[in-house]
């Protein structure tokens, strides 16, 4: 990168600082309004380590579904050709651009107490189920689209190869394709994990904001910012560091995996 | 043995082929004649719309609605690129198709007869072409194969590890007793490994048989042509003495001892023409003016870019490219027996 027009270098980094300045500085505010004793404080309150317990155990729930039917069917959409493969794809991406109240009335429709299926017995709402219902619906997208993705650019040749080798495609999968495709995978699984953790329109509308039940940490911030900002600083922060060591352990993985 | 029939509008293939138990069929086309698509076509990996596979037992049978999958076919397929798994090492490549319970041991005998015991721990991408290569070939054979299936086995080595390497697959090859049906792109190569030729062109094989005897017997200008032969077209004609007369598009007339008329390919291998300064004259039947236009040295050989009308080829010493002071620009004639000119229909 050298030689170009110094003008335009400099329109680049400016760009460049712009965004970073304006990505990273809510970030650093509420690090710089929270101190290590908020912090602490924040997390001996029972209501914020419910949520955050909470939020784990759903997001993990969330997570471990889509792992487990997203895997085999973002293969048959990126291996197979077929009729209505492009509309099929449309229609699993769809819930990246809908508006959380949306998903959250549109839950309600389906698989509430008066929905779709409430008469064959499927019904959730105001439990911690519909909390992971919510968020495997908003969540499940993300990592759908970053599979199918890995899969298609994988190398054709190494699953004939699996293949005359005498293995299935279960087992081309199982010990070929998804070792293969491991970077986009995990990037997928960190994208799906994070919205997971974010999760807030959807849940509220879907699932409610009771303590220890429905309410995950965004919900847990929401319900304090009217009354105890700083309290919910803390757990913003608490919901930052989390997420961040997320990202990376995520990453850690797929490194050691390579 | 192994036999094959398939029609197919991919590459619009038609093509019937047996291959004996031990036999090694090169198959040698252009690019994007549907060499690979043979190839697939019997591992299972593409399904034609017409054919039959049957090696050890039927494989495919498209009318009677037979077609196992590939991991059901006893298939060992070499890839062009070799398709080694990038995130195993190479034993555990070997391994993959091995089922047995002492799979480890197995795969690393496999890669010592190939000379790779030291490398069973490195992953493909540490090792060399030539290694990549044996590695891919253990691993086609690793679950004892009744076919071995090669796409382009040596294209993917560098010119000196080539020769050595072919070597070795042609012992490998007639150690295994299976058939053996290998595709390549190059003449040379298919001449090396296999005991027939098979040349595919326009989804056909046009000619199949012993390398000397395509070389010898071209069945058409393009086999003459894919053989490394110079190809003159002309029309032909009765000519003088018995011998054949071929006038020549673009002017010359040349004679050949082959009997056929009408539109011709005259075909003749580099070697054959000799170079004699100006326009002597010479007790060879055929006898060309052209011009030098290129002077390539290889070793102690220099090809010699001629143009008579149509571009030629000659093959000569590099000591008489010093003899003849031979430079682009200088004019010769380019002599050759009427025997050594071949003729096929165009």
């Amino acid at each position: 990168m050298s030689g170009g027009r110094p003008w335009f270098t400099v329109l680049l980094v400016a760009a460049l600082t712009l965004a970073l300045t304006f990505l990273v500085l809510p970030v650093v505010a509420i690090f710089v309004d929270v101190g290590p004793r908020e912090l602490i404080a924040s997390l001996d309150d029972p209501a914020a380590t419910d949520a955050l317990k909470l939020s784990l155990q759903t997001s993990v729930a969330a997570i471990a579904l889509i792992l487990l039917v997203g895997t085999p069917a973002s293969w048959l959409l990126a291996t197979r050709a077929f009729r209505g493969r492009e509309l099929l794809i449309t229609l699993v991406e769809l819930p990246l651009v809908l508006p959380p109240a949306v998903a959250g009335i549109g839950l309600l429709a389906a698989v509430g107490p008066r929905g779709l299926l409430a008469p064959l017995g499927v019904s959730f709402t105001l439990s911690t189920a519909a909390v992971v219902v919510a968020l495997t619906f908003v969540a499940a997208p993300f990592y759908l689209r970053q599979a199918q993705s890995a899969f298609a650019a994988l190398d054709r040749s190494w699953l004939d190869a699996s293949r005359t080798l005498g293995a299935g495609e279960a087992r081309t999968l199982a010990r070929v394709a998804i070792p293969s495709a491991l970077p986009g995978l995990t990037a997928g699984l960190a994208l799906a994990w994070g919205r997971a953790l974010g999760e807030f329109g959807a849940t509220l509308m879907f699932a409610g904001s009771f303590q220890g039940v429905t309410q995950t940490v965004p919900l847990a911030i929401y319900e304090r910012f009217a009354t105890d900002f700083t309290g919910a600083l803390g757990l913003s922060a608490v919901l930052v560091c989390v997420s961040a060591a997320l990202l990376l352990s995520v990453k850690l993985a797929f490194r050691a995996a390579g | 043995m192994l036999r094959v029939e398939l029609q197919a509008t991919r590459a619009s293939l038609d093509v019937a082929l047996t291959v004996a138990d031990g036999e090694c069929v090169a198959l040698a086309g252009p690019s994007g004649a549907g060499k690979t698509t043979v190839l697939q076509t019997i591992a299972g990996l593409f399904r034609p719309e017409r054919g039959q596979v049957v090696c050890d037992a039927t494989w495919l049978d498209v009318e009677r609605g037979v077609d196992l999958p590939p991991e059901r076919r006893r298939c060992g397929y070499v890839f062009q690129d070799y398709a080694l798994f990038p995130r195993m090492s190479a034993w555990r490549n070997v391994a993959y198709g091995i089922r047995a319970r002492d799979r480890r041991q197995r795969a690393l005998a496999l890669l010592e007869r190939f000379g790779l015991a030291d490398r069973a721990d490195h992953r493909p991408g540490e090792l060399s072409g030539g290694e990549r290569q044996r590695v891919a070939v253990a691993r086609a054979l690793a679950r004892d194969p009744a076919v071995l299936l090669l796409d382009e086995p040596l294209s993917a080595l560098d010119p000196r590890t080539r020769a050595a390497a072919a070597r070795e697959l042609t012992a490998v090859l007639h150690e295994t007793g299976v058939p053996t049906l290998l595709v390549t792109h190059a003449f040379d190569e298919a001449a090396a490994l296999g005991d027939r030729v098979g040349v595919l062109d326009g989804g056909r094989i046009v000619q199949l048989g012993p390398p000397a005897e395509l070389s010898a017997r071209p069945a058409s200008a393009f086999v003459a042509d894919f053989t490394g032969a110079v190809v003159l077209t002309g029309v032909a004609a009765p000519g003088p003495d018995g011998l054949t007369a071929v006038a020549l598009d673009g002017g010359g007339t040349i004679v050949s001892t082959d009997t056929l008329s009408g539109p011709v390919g005259a075909s003749l291998y580099p070697w054959e023409i000799v170079l004699e300064p100006g326009s002597a004259p010479s007790s060879a039947q055929n006898h060309l003016a052209a011009e030098v236009v290129s002077i390539t040295e290889i070793g102690g050989r220099a090809r010699v870019g001629l143009l008579a009308g149509q571009p030629l080829v000659a093959e000569v010493t590099v000591a008489s490219v010093r003899a003849l002071g031979l430079a682009p620009g200088t004019r010769v004639t380019a002599t050759w027996k009427a025997a050594a000119t071949r003729l096929a229909p165009r």
